[in-house]
């Protein structure tokens, strides 16, 4: 490739902007400007010096700060989109018509187009996921293209630099020193930059003091954490690596729990406590009554035995017991159970008596639970009652059929067959909540309701996500590299004496030029330097805007 | 005097202070002639800044005080998060101050404080008991920090604004002129709610309306101002009170528009009557306060705040949000509104700091994208936690 080769000899690669060794102004636009940019400090970055093959292009445009900049904004208003209303999974309905219908009527026509761009589920939209991953992909490429060369003028930096370099930048000052010995000045400038915790460096009449300059690399460490932190993301997609599930769990049942093989969950109790205090003025405002103080599921985790048949609860193992509380999951081998949400007084077990209608005479109490309803009852050797049918959320007849909404007893109806002395074959009823047919007229027995029982039901969420301890590291990372490009910053002063005494400076920071300023006033107030000039201020005074 | 009315009264006396400290800064900009006058101003400039701080050590012990009291650090409601937002950003300002001891940053950072608490206060200030899912020590660490970051963030804007005050030429006809024009009219629209609240209270207005919700259930709801729009098939339950002008669909909030109305109303009222009184821009009345300031030092600080807020804001509204996000739901992140605009904030000063390696994106554009940058923040607390529905509401 070819080769910028400044005055002073030092080969600089095409692109380059200020001499790595010296610090001359090697393109037109730098021996032309005022203040040098000192942007990676001049280095050559690879998509200002390249640009022929698609490759090269590509790299190009990724590398942008413009681009980046433009992808950040795109994102952030795609982002914004999506809260102008509910997104699809904090509304509770779950098939697609229900939800085109619930956006069509909670918010009108625009929320229908809302729903029918796509825009209520935003964030899992491909194109969604492709502008991230284009802010990605430039983060990545932006920081290879500049960190690389930066480190590298940054490694290499002399001490002794051109007097265009030094007359280039922002805060510059030239002139005889004030009173004393110009022998001493620099040794002077060293002892108090060195006071001022700056590292010194001299060669022959020139100096360069340097401090913060890991500052510098900030910005990268940075990218670097957010690249891990999003890689982190995407290993969600890789099986097994992420689970989540949700299950509901009654008083005192087993259960297995969903992804997670072999092991099984017990709902002691589930407890719902509520603050006793007066309502408050919010609560009145927001029309809230009560407000609940703790949702809390005194679960038992129990392990299959190795040999057990999938699904076999014989010879549990009680591994953990744990009270689940909201901000308290119970823990075990990377998976977690949190309390998500919970039904309580769900219909457990319904209480019949086998009772004959005319003389009130009761044969015996038939209890069924509604969970696990056995086919028969037997009451005694000659009375006996059947289930032929049990419809947990009974929701009419289709076809003379009764139906079923949900498997969950909200409302559940029979079908039972009533052996009793009098009637060997059986008598057939339907029984409902408030609601029995006969369908073969009048019988002589009935199912006479009794009473119900009721229990409380426990919604949990099983978690595991082994990409948390990736995440956690691309999260200190990011925090690590932002705080160490915000905290600190690189300030240097580069000093010349020139042959008759008298002495050149320039000083650059990359941030906090006030800071810099003060550690000027302390060099030159000490070793009685020259007074320095901000040019950018001289800049804008001549641009007629009076900063007095 | 209970904790919670000891509590109250170290407001009220952060709250005074805050105006005393604001007419101060006022005295300790104000030198134009040469004749000892710096003197002076630099005497305004220290009374002010101490009253400054006794303020803020009386609003921090009404967060003490408020928080023994409550048993919780007292951000959990509207009220309590926008006073405590209020006293962070003066505590930001303080930390400035000694940074690099520019007075006139106080003539901004004040009053902008002062509109804050002003706004808190028109909420409830009772203090409600904690949902099962904000008891945890996360509460404490994620929302005062987010609230520390967003404060810092917001001195930026204050540098902004004071920067744009003296660099918009109040003059000519230039669409910042404009702009500068309408960020100040917001700023009257903040004491046009504060005043309508206040004067309808204070008249003990209240009328019940019923009406019927999207899910089609009939509800009730009482305005505290004069109904100008009303709920959906509302029916007016209070005798002799106004009944609405307009009807609104379900999916408005009509008793929030009608509040948003009457502030839009009385904030542009008083306006007026300042403009017609002065016969000026409310910029042109500004403008010649703030000519001592170095525009370049000013950018600086502009930027030097968004640079020490940044990093605190993600850790706080970012990574503890998500850390108490993954231990209270399971998941660190949901796209919950607050959470997508907490994002957005950050990705939008993201932006700020990587177009200030731009050149030409510093001084005015910089002061303009502090303040839209503080708009976001503006938007953050009222209109998502007021307006959309998500994990944060408050009302």
């Amino acid at each position: 490739m070819e080769k910028l080769i400044c005055v002073c000899g030092h080969e600089n690669p095409a692109g380059t902007k200020l001499c790595g060794k010296c610090g001359r102004p090697l393109t037109e636009e730098a021996k032309e400007s005022k203040i040098v940019d000192m942007k990676y400090d001049g280095a050559a970055i690879r998509s200002k010096t390249r640009n022929k093959s698609i490759v090269d292009k590509v790299w190009n445009f990724f590398s942008s700060v413009k681009v980046g900049i433009a992808l950040i904004i795109i994102n952030l208003v795609a982002a914004s989109i999506g809260t102008i209303f509910p997104q699809e999974f904090y509304i509770s309905v779950s098939t697609e018509a229900e939800k085109a219908a619930y956006y069509e009527d909670t918010y009108g026509s625009i929320g229908k187009l809302y729903y029918e761009l796509g825009l209520s589920d935003v964030y899992n939209a491909w194109w969604f996921q492709i502008l991230v991953g284009m802010l990605a992909i430039s983060i990545i490429v932006a920081s290879i293209d500049r960190g690389i060369p930066l480190h590298r003028s940054l490694k290499n930096q002399r001490v002794k630099r051109h007097e265009s370099f030094m007359k280039r930048q922002r805060v510059v000052a030239e002139g005889p020193v004030a009173n004393g010995d110009p022998a001493q000045t620099l040794n002077m400038i060293e002892e108090k930059m060195k006071s001022l915790k700056y590292k010194v460096r001299r060669d022959g009449n020139a100096l360069l003091a340097e401090r913060g300059r890991f500052s510098r690399y900030g910005p990268y460490i940075n990218h670097c954490g957010l690249i891990i932190f999003l890689a982190a993301v995407m290993l969600r997609l890789v099986p097994g690596f992420y689970v989540d599930e949700s299950m509901w769990v009654r008083e005192g049942e087993v259960r297995a729990v969903p992804g997670m093989e072999g092991y099984f969950i017990e709902n002691e109790a589930f407890i719902l406590e509520l603050h006793d205090n007066e309502k408050t003025e919010n609560q009145e405002l927001q029309g809230v009554n009560a407000v609940a103080k703790n949702f809390q599921t005194n679960a038992k985790l129990y392990k299959q035995a190795e040999d057990a048949v999938p699904g076999q609860t014989d010879n549990l193992e009680l591994v953990k017991e744990y009270s689940i509380r909201v901000n308290h999951p119970l823990q075990y081998e990377g998976y977690s159970f949190y309390q998500m949400d919970f039904r309580m007084n769900e219909l457990s077990v319904m209480n019949f008596q086998l009772t004959n209608k005319e003389t009130g005479e009761a044969l015996g109490p038939v209890s069924i639970d509604l969970t696990n309803p056995q086919d028969e009852y037997i009451i005694n050797e000659q009375a006996k009652v059947e289930l032929l049918g049990y419809y947990p959320d009974f929701s009419g007849f289709e076809n003379g059929e009764p139906q079923t909404l949900t498997p969950t007893p909200n409302n559940p109806a029979f079908i039972f067959k009533m052996t009793t002395p009098e009637h060997p074959d059986g008598e057939v009823s339907f029984v409902a909540i408030q609601q029995t047919i006969e369908p073969n007229g009048d019988n002589e027995y009935k199912m006479a309701f009794q009473g119900v029982e009721t229990r409380n039901m426990s919604g949990l969420t099983v978690h595991k996500d082994s990409s948390i301890p990736l995440l956690a590291v691309g999260g200190a990372i990011f925090m690590i590299g932002v705080a160490i490009g915000s905290y600190w910053n690189h300030r240097r002063l580069w000093v010349e004496q020139l042959e008759d005494g008298t002495i050149r400076l320039a000083a650059h920071t990359n941030k906090n030029w006030f800071g810099m300023k003060k550690d000027l006033d302390a060099v030159s107030e000490y070793a009685k330097l020259p007074k320095y000039l901000d040019q950018s201020e001289e800049i804008e005074e001549k641009e007629g805007d009076s900063a007095l | 005097m209970s904790l919670i009315d000891l509590s109250g009264n170290f407001l009220f006396i952060a709250f005074i202070a805050y105006l005393v400290g604001t007419l101060l800064f006022g005295g300790a900009i104000k030198n134009t002639k040469p004749d000892g006058a710096a003197k002076r101003a630099d005497n305004w400039g220290k009374l002010a800044i101490i009253v400054t701080v006794v303020g803020f050590l009386a609003h921090l012990a009404y967060f003490i005080t408020r928080w023994i009291y409550t048993g919780h650090a007292p951000v959990s409601n509207m009220f309590e998060f926008t006073t405590a937002f209020g006293m962070f950003i003066i505590g930001a300002f303080i930390l400035i101050y000694y940074m690099y001891r520019i007075s006139a940053l106080g003539l901004i950072a004040l009053p902008v404080a002062i509109l804050i608490i002003g706004y808190a206060a028109m909420f409830p200030s009772e203090a409600d008991p904690l949902v099962p899912s904000l008891q945890s020590y996360w509460l404490t660490i994620h929302v005062i920090t987010a609230a520390m970051g967003q404060s810092i963030l917001a001195i930026s804007a204050v540098a902004g604004l004071l920067y744009l005050l003296k660099a918009v030429d109040p003059k000519s006809k230039t669409k910042s002129r404009f702009w500068m024009e309408a960020v100040l009219y917001f700023c009257f629209l903040v004491v046009g709610f504060i005043l309508a609240t206040v004067i309808f209270k204070g008249m003990g207005y209240e009328a019940n309306f019923s009406y019927v919700n999207a899910q089609g259930k009939e509800l009730e709801i009482t305005y505290n101002m004069p109904a100008v729009f009303g709920m959906n098939d509302y029916t007016l339950l209070t005798d002799g009170k106004m009944e609405p002008l307009v009807e609104m669909p379900p999916v408005i909030n009509a008793k929030k528009l009608t509040t948003v109305f009457w502030s839009f109303v009385i904030g542009s009222v008083v306006y007026l009557l300042v403009r017609l009184i002065s016969r000026k821009r409310i910029l042109e009345m500004l403008h010649p306060l703030v000519q001592k300031v170095n525009l370049n030092l000013l950018d600086e600080v502009g930027y030097r705040s968004v640079l020490i807020g940044f990093p605190v804001f993600t850790l706080g509204a970012l990574v503890f949000a998500m850390i108490w996000a993954q231990e209270a739901w399971g998941r660190y992140w949901g796209w919950d509104p607050k959470e997508v605009w907490a994002l957005i904030t950050w990705l939008f000063y993201a932006a700020y700091l990587h177009l200030r390696l731009s050149k030409g994106w510093e001084g005015k554009k910089s002061a303009w994208l502090a303040l839209i940058g503080f708009a976001i923040i503006l938007f953050n607390l009222i209109v998502v936690n007021l307006v959309i529905a998500g994990l944060h509401s408050y009302a």
